[in-house]
């Protein structure tokens, strides 16, 4: 049987954090994107696509994680794309992502006050100019803490991507442990990666709280 | 008589099941300068915002400058928008801005005049306000009655043919009402034309041309401020004026 030494097990899971802050990037990033682009569609004064962003928020908020990630990973399989466990797992995390920006912003216009909105009316500006260029700019500083702080449940929630075969720290913990019978040893490693990737992060967020 | 820069006919306002605005005729020639007064709840305050489309209405119609409004058209909106200026109760200056940037943001986005040319017409509104040093200073460094002023000159910004005051007072320390009221007594005496919500029956005494007491969603009284105020004719009005000292 093959000995590994404490340096093997960290450097195998020092690796595959590579694809737990990859996934978590492009969850935030898509997700931000996509997050954005409905919560304009929520501002809007058009009711079908307040009504369909609602909906949106509501499916994705009113499932498990890991429902979704099945759902992407055989249903895009299902309409004859061949899929990998990478775009399932991306697709998954920015639906998921992006449902929950868009709510935590959708506060966040909330906050900006009426008269906001009613002073850069009168003074002729159009919807489009009236967010990018008064309410936005206000809602961003409001957004900014609990944008932060839901980056550590995002990072968090990639560890559930392992159960369709995508390797990030956490099926990379399975696998060695797999390989080392040493789960405890294994998993305390993977904890504490995961702390060590959120910690300054919360730590982060409550500073810009504080400060903003 | 010219042809009105306001015109209003039979505009009626609901919110929900409760009317109200009950059929508002006014014309409005240009320079004129128009005091509504009127008890909390009269409407005063909702036909003011009415004119610039803050609020939707439901029946009549309404045009600034021989330009209807029509709701549902966003350019008819900006076009109409660009001929009446608003100034609010709670000033509603943008906060991350300067005071400078406030004035400048409508003529740069809406004119698409250069930044040279909207510093230059900030600077010159700034100094028309008392607030010339002010350019660079956030709004939150301001007392309110210099956020008021400079509220003001944003507004001018525009270029406005109508400037609407929506109880532009009424949030401020009694020590700093007269420094705003004496910027729009100026633009009074400019000729700008002015229609103001206002609990400043003095004020509205020396400077408007016609006072329009509103009572119950109706104009109820209307005349020049001399007979108005000391002759009035119905009961709501003398109840009214009697309430106040």
């Amino acid at each position: 049987m093959v000995d590994f030494t404490f340096w093997d097990i960290a450097r195998n899971l020092l690796l595959a954090v590579r694809w737990t802050i990859a996934l978590s990037l492009i969850a935030f990033i898509g997700g931000g994107v996509v997050g954005l682009v409905l919560l304009v569609a929520r501002i809007t004064k058009s009711h079908a696509a307040r009504r369909f962003v609602a909906a949106y928020v509501q499916l994705f908020q009113g499932t498990p994680l890991l429902m979704q990630l099945f759902l992407a990973y055989f249903g895009i399989a299902l309409l004859g794309v061949n899929t990998s466990p990478w775009v399932s797992a991306a697709v998954a995390l920015t639906l998921y992502t992006s449902a929950f920006l868009a709510e935590i912003w959708r506060g966040c216009v909330d906050a900006v006050p009426k008269g906001q909105w009613e002073a850069a009316q009168s003074l002729a500006l159009n919807f489009g100019e009236q967010l990018r260029y008064v309410i936005l700019p206000q809602a961003a500083r409001i957004a900014i803490a609990p944008t932060v702080g839901f980056l550590v449940q995002v990072i968090k929630g990639t560890a559930l991507a392992s159960v369709i075969g995508f390797v990030e720290l956490t099926k990379a913990g399975a696998m060695i442990t797999n390989a080392t019978f040493r789960p405890f040893l294994v998993y305390g490693c993977v904890a504490l990666l995961y702390f060590a990737l959120c910690f300054p992060i919360s730590l982060y967020a409550r500073r810009l709280e504080r400060t903003l | 008589m010219t042809n009105p820069i306001i015109e209003i006919q039979g505009l009626r306002k609901s919110f929900g099941t409760n009317e109200v605005l009950k059929g508002i005729d006014l014309q409005v020639r240009s320079g004129e300068v128009i005091a509504i007064i009127g008890k909390s709840g009269s409407g005063k305050s909702t036909l003011l915002r009415c004119i610039n489309g803050l609020e939707t209405f439901q029946h009549g119609s309404l045009a600034v400058d021989g330009k209807h409004l029509v709701h549902d058209n966003p350019a008819a909106m900006r076009e109409l928008r660009q001929h009446v200026g608003m100034i609010f109760q709670s000033f509603n200056l943008f906060p991350h801005l300067t005071v400078g940037r406030n004035v400048m943001l409508a003529p740069t986005l809406v004119k698409k005049a250069s930044a040279d040319e909207t510093a230059a017409l900030a600077r010159k509104l700034l100094e028309r306000v008392g607030l010339a040093e002010k350019f660079d200073a956030m709004p939150d460094q301001l007392s309110g009655g210099q956020q008021q002023r400079v509220a003001i000159a944003r507004a001018l910004a525009m270029q406005p043919a109508v400037l609407l005051c929506d109880e532009i007072t009424s949030a401020l320390d009694p020590e700093l009402v007269g420094e705003v009221l004496r910027v729009v007594e100026s633009l009074a005496h400019d000729g700008m034309t002015l229609l103001m919500v206002t609990h400043e029956m003095n004020f509205a005494r020396k400077v408007s041309d016609r006072v329009i007491f509103m009572h119950q969603g109706r104009v109820h009284e209307m005349g020049d401020p001399e007979q108005l105020f000391g002759a009035p004719q119905t009961a709501e009005l003398k109840q009214f004026l009697s309430s106040l000292d």
